[in-house]
Parts: C-alpha cells; sequence; structure tokens
C-alpha cells in the first residue's frame, strides 16, 4: 500500500488533537503527515491562557509531542491551497496532498471602531498577545476590556492581575451573554463588582482615544461615558480563519468557516476541516469539545471508518474571577413549550435554573452561577429523563442522586466522548480508583469536571469504597490513623486486638510504624514497635541487593563544609564503601554490613551528621540551587530555604517518600516543579507548587499560590504535609493523592487555605509538635545499647561477617560481586528449585 | 556428613529474639533465620532463593490467613514459617529447621534434604 500525504494546516489544540488521534488510530503507517503551523511554537492549551497570570509558564501549556511520523512545520503559515495540482503553498516551499485537513482556527474580531489601531491595544488569543499586555502593563494603571463575554472576563481577570484598575464594557445588557441569563447575569456582575472590576453594560465603545505619548488612554461610550485606560483589550467574539478555502473557491458556511458535512468534509473530497474555522452543516462552534469531536471524526476517517460528529456539545463551566459558572444545553429555553425551574439563594449567593421539556420530564438545559457543583451530573443528563426531582438536583454537593442514576449511553466525559457504560466496562476489568479509570477510558482527563462522577460510579460498583489495607484491616490507611490518634492507641498488638485480625504482615505493620511515628511517640526501634519495621528503618540504613546497606547522611539543600566531605571521604575509604553522589545533592556510601552500621554512624555523628532519613518514608531532602548569593540571575536566598525547610520537616514520617526543592529564580535548576513541593523564587517572594514526582509516572507540580512571603509559605508548606500525612493512602505520593480528591487542587486550596474542615489548627500544632520534638535516629541509636544488640550479623556469632556479602572492583570501587564470583561460601541446599529471577 | 542425624545446637538464650521478629544464625556454617511469634519458635534458611541474598531473618512476620509468614525484605514474597514454602511463588521453598527451646536457650538442628 503506498503511503498516503497527508498535510494539516494549523497547529492548535484542535490540530494537535487530529494529529494525535490519527496517529493513534493508523497503526499500520497509511499516511505520512506534514504540519504546517502559523506561530512559531507547536500547539498550546490556549484554553488554560489566563493561567499566565497566576505564575504558570509557558511551557506547562504545552499540548505538543513529538511523533517520528510527524513531520511539523512552523513558523510556516499556509499562502495558497492549488486544488488542481493538490498542492499547498508556504511562503518557502510546496506540500503535495493526498488529503488536507484544515485547522486553521480563527482570529479575534476587533470591531471597526475609532483607534482601534493605536498603540496599548490589543487581543487576547496566543501567547504572543499575551507576552505584549504584560510588557505593555509596566507602568500602566488603568485598563479597559471591550467584551463581557467569557474571553472578556478573563481578560479582565488577568489585567487585575497585573495589578490594573479594570473596567470591562459590554454591548449586551448583562456578562456572559451567550452562556447565561439575565438573573444570572445580574448574579455574575454583583460578584465581579465586588472585585473591583467595574462594568458598563448595555453600552458599545464608540471610540479610542490617545494620550499625549500616542497610546490609548480613553474609551468613549456611546452613551456619552468615557473610561480612562492605558491599556486596552478587545475581546468581542472570534472570526473563523477561513481565507485559504475562500480563495481556493471552496463553500463557505452562511456566517463563515469551511462549509462542511457531519464528516468534517468539505465540498473537495480530499479536503477536510476542525476545529473554530470549520462551519458543520453551516455553524461554527468557538469551543474546544465540538473541535476535538470534529478531530476524533476525521481521524477515524481518514483510516477508513465512517464516523460522524455529534450535536455538538456547547456545555460551559469555568471559574472566572473566583466565581462559578457553568451552563448547558437549551440555557436559555429556546425550545418551544420548555419550562423553566430557578432556585435563587441570596444568603450563600447561588443562581440556578433548569429548562426542562413542556411535560417537565426531560432535561433540556441550565445556568448556574456562584455553585457549579451540580454541573457534571446535570450536563450528562441533558436530553434524559430527569434522574430527580429538579430541586434535590441543585440541592449542595453530595445531596443529590449523583451519577449511579444516570443511563449507560449518557456522555459522562464529554470532552473525551466516554459513556457511563465505557466507565463500567473499564471497572468491571478491573479499573478500582481514579487515577485508573482515567487512564485507561480518558474520562476526566481534559476539563476534569466529571472527575466526581467517576468517584460517584467507582462508589456505585462497589469498588470506590475505601478498602481495607489488608486482609488483617477492613479500615483505609486514613481510618487507621484517625483511630490510632483519636483513641491515643500506641501499640499494634492493642490495635490489631481491637480492629484487626490475625498476626499483622508487611503491609499493615510497617503503615502502623509509620503512623505511630509520625504520631511522634517514641523512637521506631523501641519495644514492640521494633518489631513492626520495614528491614530498612529496623537498621535506619537501606538494604541492597546484597544483603549489605547504604548510608546516607543529610547534607540539608546540598550545602557542605569541605571539612566534612572530607570526614565522608574518610569514612568510606575507612570501611572500603562504594562512593555515589545521589540526585537529591548527598552522598551515598553503599556496602556496609549490619555490624558496621553503628560503627560508621559513630564517626559520621562526632563530625556533626545525622540521619539523612533515605531508609523511611519521610522527607528525603529539599534540593536547591546556589540562589542569590552567588547567582547572578538569583532573585532569594534559594539555599537558605532549602535548608530551613529540610531541617524542619527531617525526619517527618509519611505515607510515601517527600522530596522538595527551592529554585532561586525563574529558570528553575533546582528542578522544584519535579517534586512533592517545589519552591520558585520570585521578585516579590516565592510560588509554591505541589504535587510533582520524577519516577515511574514523572509529573510536573502544580502552581499552587503565588508571591508568599516566607513565613506564608512554610505555614502552607506545614499544613500540606500534615494534611497528606494523615489522609493520603499507603505508598501514595502526593502527586495521585491530589489526583484522588474531588476537586483535586480546589479542594487542598480550601482545607489547607481557606480552613474549610476547621482543621488548621490541629495541623499547625501536629508539625510544631514535629520540630520540637525531633532528634536524630542515629545518634539516639547509638546511645542506647539495647538498640544497639540488634546491629550484629550473627546472634551467636557476632564476631563473624556475614561471608555471603562478597565483593569484586569496579571502576576503582568495590561492587556486589556476583554469583559466579562469589565462590559459594554456603553449603548449598541439596534439592533447592531453580528459579528464574 | 550427608545422611547423619546432626545435633541440637545451643544458640541463645530466648530473651534474644524478640516476639514478630527474627534473627540470623550460623549453624555448622549453615545461615539459619531464627522467628519467634507470639506462641512459637521456627528456623529458615537466611537465604532468599529469588535473591540469593541471605536476608530472610530481616522479614517482616506476620500471617496469612492460618499460615505464620515471613515477607522476604528485598521483593516481599511471603514464605510459610512451618514449611518454607512459597506462597506466591509456585515450587520455591527454603529448607526449614527444628528448633526447641529448653532450660531459656533457643536451640537448633539442621534439616536435611532428602
Amino acid at each position: 500500500m503506498r503511503q498516503g500525504r497527508l498535510v494539516v494546516v494549523g497547529n492548535g489544540m484542535v490540530g494537535q488533537r487530529f494529529v494525535d488521534a490519527l496517529c493513534a488510530r493508523d497503526s499500520d503507517g497509511r499516511w505520512r503527515v506534514t504540519v504546517l503551523g502559523e506561530e512559531p511554537r507547536p500547539a498550546y492549551d490556549r484554553v488554560r491562557l489566563s493561567a499566565l497570570f497566576d505564575g504558570v509558564g509557558a511551557a506547562e501549556l504545552n499540548l505538543h509531542t513529538p511523533d517520528p511520523r510527524v513531520r511539523l512545520r512552523l513558523g510556516a503559515p499556509v499562502t495558497t491551497i492549488d486544488r488542481t495540482r493538490r498542492v499547498v503553498t508556504t511562503t518557502a516551499d510546496e506540500y503535495p496532498y493526498d488529503a488536507l485537513v484544515l485547522a486553521t482556527g480563527s482570529y479575534p474580531f476587533v470591531p471597526p471602531i475609532d483607534g482601534v489601531d493605536l498603540p496599548g491595544v490589543f487581543t487576547y488569543r496566543t501567547l504572543d498577545d499575551l507576552a505584549a499586555i504584560r510588557a505593555h502593563a509596566r507602568g500602566c494603571r488603568r485598563g479597559a476590556v471591550i467584551g463581557g463575554g467569557l474571553l472578556g472576563l478573563e481578560a479582565a481577570n488577568a489585567l487585575r492581575l497585573l495589578g490594573l484598575v479594570t473596567t470591562v464594557v459590554e454591548f449586551a445588557p448583562r456578562l456572559m451573554p451567550v452562556q447565561v441569563d439575565t438573573a444570572g447575569g445580574a448574579l455574575l456582575r454583583r460578584y465581579v463588582e465586588e472585585l473591583g472590576v467595574a462594568c458598563h453594560l448595555g453600552v458599545a465603545t464608540s471610540a479610542l482615544r490617545p494620550g499625549p505619548d500616542g497610546a490609548v488612554a480613553r474609551l468613549e461610550l456611546a452613551d456619552g461615558g468615557r473610561v480612562d485606560a492605558d491599556l486596552v483589550v478587545v475581546a468581542a467574539g472570534i472570526r473563523p480563519r477561513d481565507e485559504l478555502a475562500r480563495a481556493a473557491d471552496l463553500p463557505l458556511g452562511r456566517r463563515g468557516g469551511v462549509l462542511v458535512d457531519r464528516a468534517c468534509r468539505s465540498a473537495d473530497e480530499r479536503i477536510w476541516a476542525v476545529g473554530e474555522c470549520a462551519a458543520v452543516d453551516g455553524t461554527c462552534h468557538g469551543l474546544v469539545a465540538p473541535g476535538y469531536a470534529m478531530a476524533e471524526t476525521v481521524a477515524d476517517r481518514l483510516v477508513g471508518g465512517a464516523a460522524t460528529v455529534p450535536d455538538a456539545d456547547t456545555a460551559t463551566k469555568l471559574k472566572l474571577l473566583g466565581v462559578d459558572v457553568a451552563s448547558f444545553g437549551d440555557a436559555h429555553g429556546t425550545t418551544p413549550g420548555s419550562l423553566d425551574v430557578t432556585f435563587t439563594d441570596p444568603a450563600t449567593r447561588v443562581y440556578a435554573k433548569l429548562v426542562l421539556s413542556d411535560d417537565a420530564q426531560t432535561l433540556l438545559g441550565g445556568v448556574l452561577v456562584g455553585d457549579a457543583d451540580a454541573y457534571p451530573t446535570l450536563r450528562a443528563s441533558v436530553g434524559q429523563a430527569l434522574p430527580a426531582a429538579p430541586l434535590a438536583l441543585l440541592a449542595p454537593a453530595g445531596a443529590g442522586p449523583g451519577a449511579a442514576a444516570l443511563p449507560g449511553s449518557t456522555q459522562v466525559c464529554s470532552c473525551n466522548a466516554v459513556t457511563r457504560a465505557d466507565l463500567d466496562a473499564a471497572i468491571a476489568g478491573g479499573a478500582a480508583d481514579v487515577p485508573t479509570l482515567k487512564a485507561c477510558t480518558r474520562a476526566g482527563t481534559s476539563c476534569g469536571s466529571c472527575v466526581p462522577m467517576l468517584r460517584q460510579l467507582l462508589d456505585a460498583a462497589g469498588v470506590g469504597q475505601p478498602r481495607g489495607l489488608c486482609e488483617h484491616f477492613e479500615v483505609s490507611r486514613q481510618e487507621l490513623f484517625d483511630l490510632i490518634r483519636v483513641r491515643g492507641i500506641r501499640t499494634f498488638s492493642r490495635l490489631i486486638a481491637e480492629y484487626g485480625r490475625g498476626d499483622g504482615c508487611d503491609i499493615c505493620k510497617p503503615v502502623v510504624a509509620s503512623i505511630l511515628a509520625s504520631l511522634g511517640t517514641g523512637h521506631l526501634l523501641d519495644g514492640e514497635r521494633a518489631s513492626l519495621q520495614d528491614t530498612n528503618d529496623h537498621f535506619l540504613a537501606n538494604l541492597q541487593r546484597d544483603g549489605s546497606y547504604s548510608v546516607v547522611p543529610r547534607i540539608p539543600g546540598g550545602e557542605i563544609t569541605p571539612e566534612k566531605l572530607i570526614v565522608l571521604g574518610e569514612v568510606a575509604r575507612d570501611f572500603a564503601l562504594y562512593t555515589k553522589i545521589t540526585g537529591g545533592q548527598r552522598i551515598d556510601l553503599l556496602g556496609a554490613r549490619v555490624e558496621q552500621l553503628p560503627q560508621i554512624w559513630r564517626r559520621l555523628v562526632n563530625a556533626g551528621f545525622e540521619s539523612g532519613h533515605a531508609y523511611g518514608k519521610a522527607l528525603r531532602t529539599v534540593k536547591s540551587c546556589v540562589g542569590s548569593t552567588w547567582c547572578r540571575y538569583g532573585v532569594q536566598d534559594s539555599v537558605g530555604l532549602a535548608i530551613a525547610l529540610e531541617l524542619r520537616y527531617r525526619g517527618l514520617r509519611a505515607p510515601h517518600k517527600i522530596k522538595a526543592a527551592v529554585s532561586g529564580c525563574a529558570r528553575e535548576c533546582a528542578e522544584a516543579r519535579g517534586k512533592d513541593f517545589g519552591i520558585i523564587a520570585t521578585d516579590a517572594g516565592w510560588n509554591l507548587y505541589v504535587g510533582g514526582n520524577g519516577g515511574f509516572r514523572p509529573r510536573h507540580a502544580d502552581l499552587f499560590a503565588t508571591d508568599l512571603t516566607t513565613e506564608a509559605l512554610v505555614r502552607l508548606v506545614d499544613r500540606f504535609l500534615m494534611y497528606y500525612i494523615r489522609t493520603a493512602d499507603r505508598l501514595q505520593r502526593t502527586a495521585a493523592w491530589i489526583e484522588a480528591m474531588d476537586r483535586g487542587l480546589e479542594h487542598l486550596s480550601a482545607v489547607i487555605v481557606d480552613d474549610s474542615l476547621g482543621l488548621c489548627a490541629e495541623l499547625d500544632a501536629a508539625i510544631a509538635h514535629h520540630v520540637g520534638s525531633y532528634s536524630d535516629e542515629w545518634r539516639d541509636v547509638l546511645e542506647d545499647p539495647a538498640r544497639l544488640g540488634r546491629f550484629t550479623s550473627f546472634v551467636n556469632a557476632p564476631e563473624v561477617p556475614d561471608p555471603s556479602i562478597r565483593f569484586t572492583e569496579e571502576r576503582g570501587q568495590r561492587v556486589p560481586a556476583r554469583a559466579g564470583e562469589t565462590g559459594n561460601q554456603q553449603p548449598v541446599g541439596l534439592g533447592m528449585p531453580q528459579v528464574r529471577r | 556428613m550427608t545422611g547423619q542425624p546432626r545435633g541440637w545446637t545451643v544458640v541463645c538464650p530466648l530473651t534474644r529474639l524478640d516476639p514478630g521478629r527474627g534473627v540470623a544464625a550460623l549453624v555448622d556454617g549453615v545461615q539459619v533465620a531464627l522467628f519467634r511469634t507470639a506462641a512459637n519458635l521456627f528456623a529458615l534458611d537466611n537465604r532468599d532463593p529469588v535473591t540469593d541474598a541471605y536476608v530472610l531473618s530481616r522479614g517482616i512476620v506476620g500471617s496469612r490467613g492460618e499460615v505464620p509468614t515471613v515477607a522476604s525484605p528485598l521483593h516481599k514474597q511471603a514464605y510459610d514459617l512451618r514449611t518454607g514454602d512459597c506462597l506466591d511463588l509456585p515450587g520455591v521453598a527454603v529448607r526449614w529447621h527444628e528448633v526447641r527451646c529448653r532450660a531459656g536457650l533457643v536451640e537448633v538442628r539442621l534439616r536435611e534434604e532428602a
């Protein structure tokens, strides 16, 4: 089969989604793909553009993953399509095609007002637009936005975050006129004005006038009013980019856009259009979800499928200026005979409207302002019988009937077209938690609004219930934590006698040991507690493959004096330990036998070292760059903060290891975003990121709070860590912990910033207790003969070193000898089964 | 040596063993893992057959159903303390040995494989 030449014009969100979808389907390589993008950078998440003003880096918005099957040409705008020769032309080159997909998106509509071309007037669509706005905003005091729709309010928030006094001018009589009705718009206006954003509604802008410097200085309104502004953003809607198609004589929709059928095919059978530039049956859509549906449809068609796009889902949910706004289905009740049910609560300032069919049996659409918790269930129920009485549907979160009431054909995740039946099948196939369900169905991976429903479906299937830790305890780790804490239980034997069964195992024993340690109730090796510890915690060192251990002293922030460095070298030399620099900016000494551990520690402790807890599910390191002390780019003292944090949280036992880092500027040399908590210096203080990790499934940490003082930062990290320790599952890193929360970061922020559960004082006190009661675990062993007694090779021959630990030499250091090299010192057990590793 | 019945070897006072934990002992040159549970003493080879490391004595002691177990500290496979059978990998086992307590002293008698 000859490989077809597929050319994609445009590398925006939908264009990229199309390429991803095609590559996923085209397993036998029938297409060779060329993507021509106009912007100089590959696809990014335009929907989250405003996050840039919240401190998110542009790199985080990236949506492009390189694929060897795809040739990507950036900064290569297409100038013509020659349908006869089947060639597209850029300024530099020609690209022949067998199939052509137009994904050119749209451009911001700028109304023909006097002065829109003045300096200081911007549109709001690309990364370059935002960079220009940010640059011009320096030195500006007042900003204005023309347009009070979704994009206009996003822009208004951006100007607010840039420190400008902001005004919105909207021609329609309410904000977000497309999505919300009059009453919802009125409530929205109250919220927005309280944030200090002035609103001029029901009035057109008649002209923009310059100041003495030639840049824009004020808006003149049609009603004679004026608004001073030295930065103006025009957000008056978008228009499809259909000029290539127009020039190529392809039919267009009545209001623009490349006219395509439900297969997204244009009048030319070799040319397709997807996203905002496409007019499906004559209608263009400015939202990403319908665009994604088009992308999937064309990808299917190009590998021989027969997909068609479903009716566009124009549902919207967003948090604008801190206000939840959602609209879905027939939000304005345009269906003949439709009925409205409205609900207004002035106390909590919530407005909700449901649009029902004339017999009040079927949900047609709705509007929510102030509280959109009901959105996922409602959106999924559009076009179906009402799953409950209207008022019950609008009841506060958790009280409604939830996803379990939905029929199987309901689309639970509209972004990725995942139905309840798909999710039930995945659950039946073994997906037992939200992260797994996300991974195997893609549900909840785009806008995330359906994640609470995933949880409900797991619950309904009986697998989402908190599962027991192991056969000995039917309760979860979090419940065990609370039992131990509240009941004051201090021994495993009492805990299992009262709340479990059997003798315990390698799952529940270390969990209980860790909880007891997190609660600061004494040394790891005291009394019965010693028997609960995994071998690493039992010997306060890391077990290696050959039965030897490694020793990692703490080097806070990676800062070390030459004298201490020399001690490490001497100890390593004297005990012939293999030495390696770790990723966490410290030094690993490997190959110690158990009876050598106390001798090694004694040398280290005498030189001022302490345990680095490399063996524990605990804080490991707080890595740092050199920061403002030395670095010519540094803006804060990252080393000083890293050391302070590492000393604050050292020894803190947790459900899993905790890694952290502090970078002294936005160049991020400490790689803080790969950590459970990462801190990046700003001119004004510190940005805090949470939930990152490397490892099997790498994940960047998410921005949690910006421009914090050191004091505020430490308080947030305190609470973050203690809330994690109290509520996470066993061996759950912070990333998975946050991902598994309903509403993720939003929930976390409610708990540890707004104190929505009234927990903060307790969390603060728990950290204070930890800080006040810390003591070095190695020193504690050295000072206690009973504890020291455990560090022997053989109970009946403590003078004999373990003969099975044998070394060979590699690159000048000792490493474990492989089986063939040991000259096996042990009698071989006869009849021993051979095990392949 | 094969075929000759071995004698009992005194290893240590019972008080040197913590309930719910193991220790390593050297008996006639063989590394033995000794375990004490609430009610019993057990002895297995100290060698983890999966990894060839001599570490079973450092595993966590517990139970699976009615079976008293130790979990290898390297990769967590569980072994029946009574028989040495691996509960997670069919066909894998370690040798078990006889162990008793006399006059407060723990004694071990190595068992030959058939």
